[in-house]
Formats: C-alpha cells, sequence, structure tokens
C-alpha cells in the first residue's frame, strides 16, 4: 500500500464537459487520462492545483477542491505531518518543497499601518504634481571636490538607478524557462529597472539587456567568466536565500540540458550542485577579498551587492558586509521564495524580513554607516502596499520574485521542483516552455510593476512626500496594530493611537 | 506632554531682514513686521534672532539659556566653568508684561573654550562648543542652551511673537540683520524652548510648515552626532544645515540645492554641467532632500536666505530696498515696515533667495 493521501479532488461538472480532451492534454502531471475504455478519469492524488485545467477548460466543466476526503481530525497530527511521514516513510528522502513558507506565521506587514496628511499638512496630488519613484543604489560619497574656480566637481559614484523601488529578484536560468528570462529581462529593460540571473549564468541571447541585468555569482560559481562580470550592470554575490538560509543550490541532471548546460559551463546531464558555503569564503575576511577581486576584474566599475538570508544575527552581519566594500546589501526574508528547498528549512529557518531590515537599518545608523550601503528588501513583497511599508522601514528598494511569476502565470501550486510546470516557468520540458509567450509575459510584468508604481504615488501623495528618498527610513509614517512591545521596539515604530 | 516627548506640527508666520551693508536697526522693526501676521500665530510660541547685537563680545560664543529653577542653573554653570572661559555672565534683561508669563530663569554668558580643554579634546572650536551645548541639552535636565552664536542671539518664549519682543526689549537691541517667527503649534506643549527659532553657533532658522521627510531627515543627521530632542522639524533643519555647510564645506546655495533639489525631469532637461551638479547632489546627498511645505528664512553671520519647498506649498515673499533685503510669509509683514521697496516678488518653489552682507564696508 503506498499511503498517498489525496490533498486536492478534481471535480468535472459532467453536464458541461464535452469530453473534447484539452484538460488530458493541459495537464502535464498526468492528472486527467483516457482509460481503456475511453472514459475520462483523474488521478487526484498527482494533482497539484496548479489551475492550468480549470482555466483552460473551454467547457468551464473544472474545479479542484480541497480534497473532502478527511483524515481523522486532529489539531496537532494534522493531515499534513501525517502525509508527510507517510512520504518520507516511502522513499527515505528529505522533503522537498518550492517557493515562500505558506505556514500561518505571523505577518507584520499586514499589522503596519501607513500615514496620511489631514489639514495641518497637505496631501499631493500624483496626478497634478510630480511624484518622483527614481531611486540609486550604492554608497554615497559626501567628499565635495571642488574645480579651480570652487564650483564643485561631481564625482561619478559607482551605483544602479532604476525609474522604480523593484527589481526582480535572482532566478536561475534552469530554476526558470528561458522564456520566463526573456520577459524579465525585456520587462526590466522598458521599466528602467534590474533582473538578476541568479546562479544560472547569462544565456548568450541575453546580453543585449546587460544595462538592465544583475549578474550573480554563488557558490557554485556556475556561469561566472570575465565577459559574464562586466554584462551586467552590478554584481550579486549571493551567501544565502531566505527560503533555504544555510543552504547550497541543486539542479538535477535531467534539467542540465542544452543551452543550460552550456550557460551553466557543465557537461550535459550533470547535477550542478551549489555547495552551502562559498569555498574561498569562511568568514568575514574572506568576503572583502572576494568583493575586491570583483571590483578589480570589472575595473572598479560596477557595484556589488551581497544578498544574504535574514538569520538571527542579521543586523552583525550587515554591518560586517557594509565594511566590507560591498555597495549594496540585499537581504531576503524567510517567507522568500524558491524553486526547490528542503520543506523543514524552508519552514522553519531564518526570520521575517520585517524584523530583519528594521534591525538592520538601526544597526547601520547606530554605526553611522548607512550612507555605505543600499539595502534592497525582499522576501514576500506581495503588494505596493508591502512595498512602500518596506521602504519606510529602511530599505532603498525592493527584491520581487514570486510576484513577478505570479504575473507570468504562476499559481503558486508550490511544484516547481517537480519540473512539470503547467504554466511553462519552472521547466524546461520544451512542450510546456512554450506555453509562456515573452512578450506577453514582459508586459504583464511591466504592467504589474507600472501598477504598483502608480499605487505607491498615491500612497505617497498622501503622505504629503513627492520623493521616494525620504520616505526611506521615514518610520514616523508608519504605526503599528496589535503588536507587543519587543515587536513595536524592534520595528522602530509607534503603536496606532500614539 | 512636553516638547520632544511628542511629534509637533505647526503653522507658522516668518519674517526677516537683513542690511547688506551692516548698517543697524533695532527691534522694534522686526517686531512690527511680525505683529501684523498676528494671525498667522496662536500665541503658543514666538521668537526672534539678531545678528550684530554683541560687537564687544564678538569673538565670544555667547549661550542664552532657560533654566527651571536656581539648582539647575547651578549645575550648569559648573559644568561651563569646567569647559569655558566666562567673560561675562548676567540675567538676560526683560520687561515685565501680564501677556507673557511662567518665564523659566533666563541667563546669557559670553564663553570661550579653555584652551587645556579644547586642545585634549582635539575638536576644532565650533565643534567643542556645539559637543558642550549637545550634552547640556541633552543631559541636564531642566537647563536649555538655546542660542551659541558670535556676536548674535535668539530670543524666544511662549507668546505672540509682539508681546515677546517687548518683553525681551528688543527695541533696546542693534543688529544688521533680523529674523521673527510666530508659532501656531497644534498642542499646547508650552515650553519656551520649543518656540523658534532654533540655533546652533551662528545658524538661526525659522520654519513655517510640516515636513513629511522629518523621520528620514532625522534618522540620517543623527547618523552625525545630532541629536534631535526636540522632535521639530526646525531642529531637524538646523542641523541639516550645520551638517552641510560647517561639516562638508558646502555652501549656504549648494545646501539649498540638497533640501529642495530640483525634479528628476527637471534636471535631465538641464546643460550638462548642471546636470552633472544635481545628479551629484541628489545621488549622495538624498536623505537630507526635504519634502512637504515649507518656507523658511535662515540666518547666519554671513547673510540671510529665505527658501520654499518645490512644490511651494507655503507662501514666502521677498522684497528689496536699497541695500536690505525684506523675506516674510506675506507681503504686508515687509510693507508694514517698508512701504516703498524697490521690487517685490514671490520666489519660485525651491529657488533659494540668497542674501550676503557686504564684507570690507
Amino acid at each position: 500500500m503506498e499511503y498517498r493521501p489525496a490533498r486536492f479532488e478534481v471535480l468535472r461538472n459532467m453536464d458541461k464537459c464535452n469530453g473534447c480532451n484539452r484538460c488530458v492534454k493541459e495537464c502535464a502531471c498526468g492528472v486527467h487520462y483516457r482509460s481503456d475504455s475511453g472514459k475520462l478519469c483523474t488521478r487526484d492524488y498527482a494533482c497539484v492545483d496548479c489551475q492550468r485545467c480549470v482555466e483552460t477548460c473551454p467547457a468551464g466543466a473544472l474545479k479542484i477542491a480541497l480534497n473532502r476526503n478527511t483524515f481523522h481530525p486532529n489539531d496537532n497530527w494534522s493531515e499534513r505531518y501525517i502525509g508527510e511521514i507517510y512520504k518520507q516513510a516511502a522513499t527515505g528522502g528529505v522533503l522537498l518543497s518550492s517557493m515562500g513558507n505558506p505556514n500561518p506565521m505571523p505577518s507584520y506587514f499586514d499589522r503596519i499601518l501607513i500615514n496620511a496628511s489631514q489639514v495641518t499638512n497637505p496631501p499631493i496630488d500624483p496626478l497634478r504634481e510630480p511624484m518622483e519613484t527614481k531611486i540609486t543604489l550604492g554608497r554615497r560619497d559626501r567628499e565635495i571636490v571642488r574645480d579651480a574656480s570652487g564650483r564643485i566637481a561631481p564625482k561619478l559614484v559607482r551605483g544602479l538607478s532604476a525609474d522604480v523601488p523593484i527589481l526582480f529578484s535572482a532566478m536561475s536560468y534552469g530554476s526558470i524557462s528561458y522564456n520566463a528570462h526573456a520577459a524579465l529581462a525585456m520587462a526590466a529593460k522598458e521599466l528602467n529597472t534590474y533582473y538578476n540571473t541568479g546562479e544560472g549564468g547569462l544565456h548568450k541571447d541575453f546580453y543585449a539587456y546587460g544595462d538592465n541585468t544583475i549578474v550573480q555569482v554563488a557558490s557554485g560559481r556556475f556561469g561566472v567568466h570575465s565577459d559574464y562580470l562586466n554584462a551586467g550592470a552590478a554584481i550579486e554575490i549571493k551567501m544565502g536565500q531566505g527560503a533555504k538560509p544555510g543552504i547550497g543550490g541543486h539542479l538535477p541532471g535531467e534539467k542540465t540540458v542544452g543551452d543550460i548546460s552550456a550557460t551553466r559551463m557543465i557537461p550535459e546531464g550533470s547535477d550542478a550542485i551549489s555547495p552551502a558555503p562559498h569555498h574561498d569564503i569562511y568568514s568575514i575576511e574572506d568576503l572583502r577579498q572576494l568583493v575586491d577581486s570583483l571590483k578589480e576584474a570589472t575595473g572598479h566599475a560596477k557595484p556589488i551587492i551581497v544578498k544574504v538570508a535574514a538569520v538571527h544575527n542579521i543586523a552583525v552581519i550587515a554591518s560586517g558586509i557594509a565594511r566590507s566594500g560591498a555597495d549594496i546589501i540585499a537581504i531576503d526574508g524567510y517567507r522568500g521564495g524558491t524553486g526547490a528547498a528542503p520543506t523543514r528549512i524552508r519552514d522553519n529557518v531564518g526570520i521575517p524580513i520585517e524584523l530583519a531590515l528594521a534591525s538592520v537599518d538601526s544597526r547601520l545608523r547606530q554605526e553611522g554607516i548607512r550612507d555605505r550601503v543600499s539595502l534592497i528588501a525582499g522576501g514576500s513583497i506581495r503588494s505596493s502596499a508591502d512595498m512602500i511599508k518596506a521602504i519606510a522601514l529602511g530599505a532603498d528598494a525592493v527584491y520581487i520574485g514570486t510576484a513577478a511569476l505570479c504575473a507570468l502565470g504562476c499559481h503558486l501550486c508550490r511544484s516547481c521542483q517537480q519540473g512539470k510546470c503547467n504554466w511553462g516557468i519552472a521547466t524546461q520540458n520544451p512542450e510546456l516552455t512554450k506555453r509562456l509567450d515573452p512578450e506577453e509575459g514582459a508586459r504583464r510584468l511591466v504592467n504589474l510593476v507600472s501598477a504598483w508604481t502608480h499605487e505607491a504615488e498615491e500612497i505617497m501623495g498622501g503622505m504629503g512626500i513627492n520623493a521616494i528618498e525620504v520616505l526611506r527610513g521615514n518610520r514616523l509614517m508608519l504605526r503599528g496594530i496589535g503588536l507587543t512591545e519587543t515587536e513595536l521596539r524592534i520595528l522602530g515604530i509607534s503603536h496606532a493611537g500614539e | 506632554m512636553l516638547e520632544g516627548q511628542v511629534r509637533i506640527p505647526s503653522g507658522c508666520a516668518v519674517s526677516g531682514f537683513i542690511n547688506k551693508d551692516r548698517t543697524l536697526t533695532d527691534g522694534s522693526r522686526i517686531i512690527k513686521s511680525i505683529a501684523c501676521m498676528h494671525d498667522r500665530s496662536n500665541g503658543l510660541g514666538g521668537g526672534f534672532a539678531a545678528y550684530g547685537i554683541y560687537p564687544e563680545y564678538k569673538d565670544y560664543y555667547a549661550l542664552h539659556v532657560f533654566y527651571d529653577n536656581s539648582e539647575v542653573k547651578a549645575e550648569c554653570e559648573k559644568f561651563l566653568d569646567k569647559h569655558f572661559d566666562i567673560v561675562n555672565l548676567s540675567k538676560i534683561p526683560v520687561r515685565k508684561t501680564p501677556k507673557i508669563t511662567d518665564e523659566p530663569l533666563i541667563w546669557r554668558y559670553f564663553v570661550k573654550p579653555l584652551p587645556t580643554k579644547l586642545a585634549s579634546s582635539q575638536l576644532d572650536e565650533k565643534e567643542f562648543t556645539v559637543k558642550c551645548v549637545f550634552k547640556i541639552n541633552s543631559y541636564i535636565d531642566g537647563a536649555y542652551v538655546f542660542s551659541c552664536g558670535k556676536n548674535m542671539g535668539a530670543f524666544k518664549a511662549v507668546g505672540y511673537p509682539e508681546d515677546v519682543g517687548e518683553f525681551y526689549r528688543l527695541d533696546e537691541y542693534e543688529g544688521y540683520s533680523w529674523i521673527a517667527h510666530g508659532r501656531y503649534p497644534t498642542n499646547t506643549p508650552g515650553w519656551w524652548g520649543g518656540a523658534h527659532p532654533f540655533c546652533l553657533l551662528d545658524i538661526a532658522v525659522v520654519h513655517n510648515g510640516e515636513i513629511s521627510s522629518y523621520d528620514a531627515n532625522r534618522r540620517e543627521i543623527e547618523m552625525f552626532g545630532y541629536k534631535c530632542n526636540l522632535q521639530t522639524d526646525t531642529e531637524a533643519i538646523t542641523y541639516i544645515f550645520d551638517y552641510l555647510v560647517r561639516k562638508i564645506g558646502m555652501s549656504y546655495k549648494e545646501a539649498c540645492d540638497v533640501i529642495a533639489a530640483p525634479f528628476w525631469n527637471k534636471i535631465q532637461a538641464m546643460d550638462k554641467a548642471d546636470r552633472d551638479y544635481y545628479n551629484y547632489l541628489r545621488r549622495n546627498f538624498d536623505s537630507l532632500l526635504i519634502t512637504g511645505p515649507f518656507s523658511l528664512i535662515i540666518g547666519h553671520e554671513g547673510g540671510l536666505i529665505g527658501i520654499n519647498d518645490r512644490l511651494k506649498l507655503r507662501s514666502m515673499v521677498v522684497a528689496e530696498k536699497g541695500n536690505t533685503v525684506y523675506m516674510a510669509s506675506e507681503e504686508c509683514a515687509i510693507r508694514a515696515i517698508e512701504s516703498n521697496p524697490d521690487v517685490v516678488y514671490a520666489p519660485k518653489g525651491g529657488q533659494p533667495v540668497i542674501a550676503e552682507v557686504e564684507y570690507g564696508i
């Protein structure tokens, strides 16, 4: 016996179903099939609830529901835990999951409220007045140099500049498809912001988008070479990821095919294993050397980002990074997404981005070094409101990954590790990847970021703020609701009503 | 709640003028100007700053101090004695009026840092003085230094500005530059230190508005050793100017280009030299941009500056007559003391008006 309880059940309305077979074609998970006798049947246990069949069914005959079949109710030994035990008892393996932590943990963004102007200070109407969302990232250089006539001689300072405070976070070519990368690259270019290669190298077709690309150097160093480093606008050293702090990465050999193996510079069919640590970085002084090496390799022209997972002592870690010569620190909270991570790590390791960001920003200010680095916050930025709150807590900009994938059609079925993404995003199966039209994807990404930006402008205007740089760290604009004294102290905000 | 424990936004009236040739004018003129904007304040704060009023002590820092009682005065004087050479001390003379009540003890000291203390601190004279003033204001509870420049002084109280001027007998002082403020706080702190102007060394700031960038500005400036004890906009703005001018080495014009930087789309349309200049300032001093409504008058020993926020959400009018430049929230405040100005204009949002004294005259 396999003990394979189905999480979902497929409901087919036989009154509507016209037997067109579309569902059988659309579902790469093999849920829908014709029996030998020609009957349309379902394998409910294989369903991941990605909604592909529901949305493509021309007759509107399908629904996916949580399985009504109920295990003996037990709040402690829930169906989830029992099912996971069955799985491990059957395989002896580590549980794998994808995307961010889905558990009902507290969201601090949901317990923070934003201010608006009334009477003593006018709100600003973004339809009638300029509202500035342009950001610059990197070290601030405050040493004034004057020319012979006494005028300030402006220096060129290494950094990034984007029209919106939203960047697409690292997702490798391999973990997501060529078409998904193409959509991200085109959207980044149109929005005048950046996307991030992740640890998959940069496909030769995308060198043309270099000015809008952040190239990543991670522990496996896949796809890293001189042209790659110099192709992007910035280099990101990936020390950690919010979904799996302390863990490396693993792209199975089956996915290391064709262009992916060429881009990663590894043989076809070989597993691409990124070690947990960078084996040349066992401490902060080693990080400094890698930062310096990358600067040397790029003529000191490219800003260096260091991406870390939000862990308990993140403030001290960030302070060390700020003193390592890095220009930007990206902090990834524990709700951040992933293409695959051990479930137990994804769900139990790391801390929320809100608390991590607030304590990092406060710590860097206490040490007087906040102006040496910019901060990018990621790890479940779900809306423009989350973004505004992150910036007011102290971020210069935010990274979005999950939200970007949703714009491309992801339905958060959290099954990327299976490589059968029916939406053509987290798969390399050519039959599936062609379902994602890069042009259409880019248009949807541009729409999403533009919509968030419009919303941000409205919220900023309400606060009477017409430049995003002075929203940064402007914690007086935030109030907590239902938070403890300790939580308020860490966030550096007052309670609503105060 | 006292000032400093809670953030208090306020509306206000500002006025100021400078005789660029350093001709001295007594305080009755500025009182007359600010008095005609009576309705812009609500009796909860008024104040003045005057430049050139202490020529006999022009090389000494003039500390104006509020004390809650004589015990704290003794404590503060002990501190001053330890760090400064005090060449003169006295009560600041006042004229009792029923409109100004509950006054603290108000004292004035002319001081110079003790050479031995100064040498061991490894600071320059100004920084040493600033550090000492911060120490008193932060750690000696009940003592508050509200003016610490050379050959200048601030005078402020809870009350309408014209009554405050009367109280401090400003008609008996003569200065080449004067600024004044009437306050309309949306709360009732009832504390004299919260009135404007806010001063640090020779910088005195009066402000009308409520800045929306306050906490971003405050947290930035506090990184550089400033302590925003009062939680008022004016305090943060004063420190921003001190930081940019004294510590970074900018001119007042350049500092204005930071706090009221042009919009990016305007910058992109400029010629290359200007574009590079403003890009550099916005890129590297972005946390000191000030947003939200303000009209500011900033006094310093070398001149007077008037500036509005980028959208001009507060009024400000400038006039000139001969060697004198006037700035005020409303034209009436200028007409009240100069009925026939050569020019009158309203400066555009974000465009500083900079009047400088003519040295060598």
